[in-house]
């Protein structure tokens, strides 16, 4: 299986650790990267803020670029996959925009036609194939890990962008996890926002959405949050050691990308996913996985 | 026979809310007002909760049905009901109950009141009606269909934990107006709503546009008073500066700088803003979390260049 990979910025800068655990998953799961070098930014909702139109005709450069080389577009950040969703949408929707759009990237020799599938990693493993892929090649299955899946909200909703069957409820990220030998752990929050999206303008509100979410986790019995979104994880890893609910009751909790999980199970090290760079120590994910 | 379980709250009675379950036929094509009303009607008649129209129009009948706010009238009871034949109701969050599924609205009444739900139209009023073309109508025409009903209200994540929020439903009121062509007050009111519990602390995660029952779409109404508030040149504030240090940033290199957002987000001047982002640096230096000193640009960016040169951004 081949896919274009958009990286998004915050795997190549903030959380490096994604972008080294996506290609250890992807060459442990035989899948075909290839990173899009030339895709700009998503924008993030925020691009959008100052002109949608600007963020809806770098995005629809980005889906040309992948329409070229003739494959589907795999995400591996929920507000990148979320941002560029909504961009199809938007194209997709109103051929007399699209057209204005396709006129814009005329001149530096891109078109959008609406080929190109845009998914999330989490959507490319939870299919039929996915999953028998998954299953066929895991090498260290994660018995006894209880792990609590944290969405990012951006992947869910609007819901008639997302790629989950039912958004409100959704099933596919626990699906991996049971696939990959963990338990999965459901709890309310999983849907939610983590309060990235503010850190710098309410950081207070911020905290208490990331803290609220990972006691809700813990308290259900979570050892570890695995997380679709790279901002997520800022939220909810970098940020944790702030978070006054968390210190108020000396709690903490482990944060992982997907891929790392992911790769985990196809028997790759903690170290080798850099998981050694979390700023919430993973070494308690180790102890539980070597007692099973 | 589905279980309706249903949270009950009087406080004359019963200091702390409890669960109730009720058993019900539910008939086919029932709405799930429909099914409360038989419970009321047939089982328990002290059960509160507001309803007026019965059809999607007046607002009155928002609950939460398994988690989620809806308008009880506007759902077939059949398409709610989970895996175990059993729908939950509770009162909308974010408002404290009165009784039952009955809460008191007087704090969504009050943020509607203070983004100034009326027009400001600056000039003695013609001899006929204030005329709008189609176009400059077509603006205000989704905000205009909110039925005041508080189910974005109830299910927005932020005022979960921020009371200070204006929250979705004044916000898209507030954009009934600013995209107003016959308003005189858009720089005033979008000034006032760029302040703290304003557009910049909504957190985008669309919960809002989920539960809106209408075409208002909050969140979406709230990002067009964003793009009014930066062509107006209302900066001074971390949102605003947010905006256009990341516009900047894929205007010069196609990618987001991670090193320049945050600092110029808080602003240059603002030492306490400054300050506050030492200790998160310093975790993510210490584990070399920290993204690249030197920023590189995406392969091709000239084309990206172009763009916003086009778009005259």
């Amino acid at each position: 299986m081949k896919f274009a990979l958009f990286t998004g910025c915050v795997a190549k800068g903030a959380t490096r650790e994604l972008m080294l655990s996506t290609t250890k998953a992807a060459e442990g799961l035989g899948f075909d990267f290839i990173e899009m070098k030339s895709a700009s930014c998503c924008g993030a909702g925020v691009v959008s803020e100052k002109s949608p139109l600007l963020a809806d005709a770098l995005n629809a450069r980005t889906f040309s670029i992948a329409e070229k080389q003739g494959l589907d577009i795999v995400t591996i950040c929920s507000t990148c996959q979320g941002t560029l969703k909504k961009t199809e949408a938007h194209l997709n929707g109103d051929a007399e925009y699209k057209k204005k759009v396709n006129d814009i990237l005329d001149e530096g020799g891109h078109q959008y036609s609406g080929k190109t599938r845009i998914k999330h990693f989490a959507n490319i493993l939870a299919t039929e194939e996915g999953m028998a892929r998954l299953k066929e090649r895991i090498k260290r299955p994660l018995t006894g890990l209880k792990v609590a899946a944290f969405y990012g909200c951006y992947v869910l909703r609007p819901s008639e962008n997302s790629d989950f069957e039912n958004p409100d409820n959704p099933t596919g990220m626990e699906e991996i996890f049971a696939a990959l030998g963990a338990t999965p752990v459901y709890y309310p929050s999983r849907i939610k926002c983590c309060g990235f999206p503010i850190v710098m303008m309410n950081k207070t509100a911020s905290l208490d959405m990331s803290g609220n979410a990972l006691l809700d986790a813990i308290n259900h019995g979570a050892d570890v949050v695995a997380t679709g979104c790279p901002l997520c994880h800022l939220s909810l890893d970098s940020y944790q050691p702030e978070i006054p609910i968390l210190q108020k009751k000396n709690d903490s909790i482990p944060v992982l990308h997907l891929p790392q999980l992911v790769a985990l199970a196809l028997g790759y090290t903690p170290n080798e996913l850099g998981m050694d760079k979390h700023i919430v120590s993973t070494l308690k994910i180790n102890e539980i996985l070597s007692a099973h | 026979m589905a279980t309706f379980r249903i949270k009950r709250f009087n406080p004359e009675k019963q200091a702390e809310p409890y669960f109730e379950e009720f058993q019900l036929d539910i008939p086919s094509g029932a709405t799930l007002l429909d099914c409360m009303n038989l419970i009321k009607w047939t089982l328990d008649g002290s059960f509160s909760y507001r309803m007026s129209c019965r059809s999607a129009i007046c607002g009155s009948c928002a609950v939460k049905a398994n988690g989620h706010a809806l308008l009880a009238c506007q759902r077939q009871a059949e398409h709610i009901v989970d895996n175990d034949e059993t729908i939950t109701l509770e009162p909308l969050g974010n408002m404290k109950p009165v009784k039952d599924l009955v809460v008191d609205f007087t704090p969504f009444w009050d943020k509607i009141n203070k983004v100034k739900p009326y027009l400001e139209p600056g000039e003695a009023p013609p001899e006929k009606e204030r005329r709008q073309s189609q176009e400059e109508f077509l603006l205000i025409d989704d905000s205009s269909t909110c039925i005041m009903c508080g189910a974005c209200y109830s299910d927005c994540n932020v005022l979960e934990v921020d009371d200070n929020f204006l929250g979705p439903a004044a916000l898209a009121k507030a954009q009934r107006f600013v995209g107003d062509s016959r308003d005189s007050q858009t720089l005033e009111r979008v000034k006032e709503l760029s302040e703290p519990g304003g557009i910049w602390d909504c957190t985008h995660c669309a919960e809002c546009v989920e539960r809106c029952p209408k075409p208002a779409r909050p969140f979406d109404r709230i990002k067009e008073i964003m793009t009014v508030a930066l062509e107006k040149g209302v900066h001074n504030n971390n949102g605003a500066r947010h905006a256009l240090s990341f516009f900047n940033s894929v205007k010069r290199s196609g990618n987001l700088n991670e090193n320049r957002i945050p600092v110029e987000s808080m602003g240059f001047f603002n030492i306490p803003g400054l300050l506050s982002l030492i200790p998160v640096g310093l975790r993510m230096f210490l584990k070399g979390k920290v993204p690249p000193i030197i920023h590189h640009s995406i392969d091709e960016v000239d084309d990206v260049k172009r763009i916003f040169k086009e778009l005259d951004q």
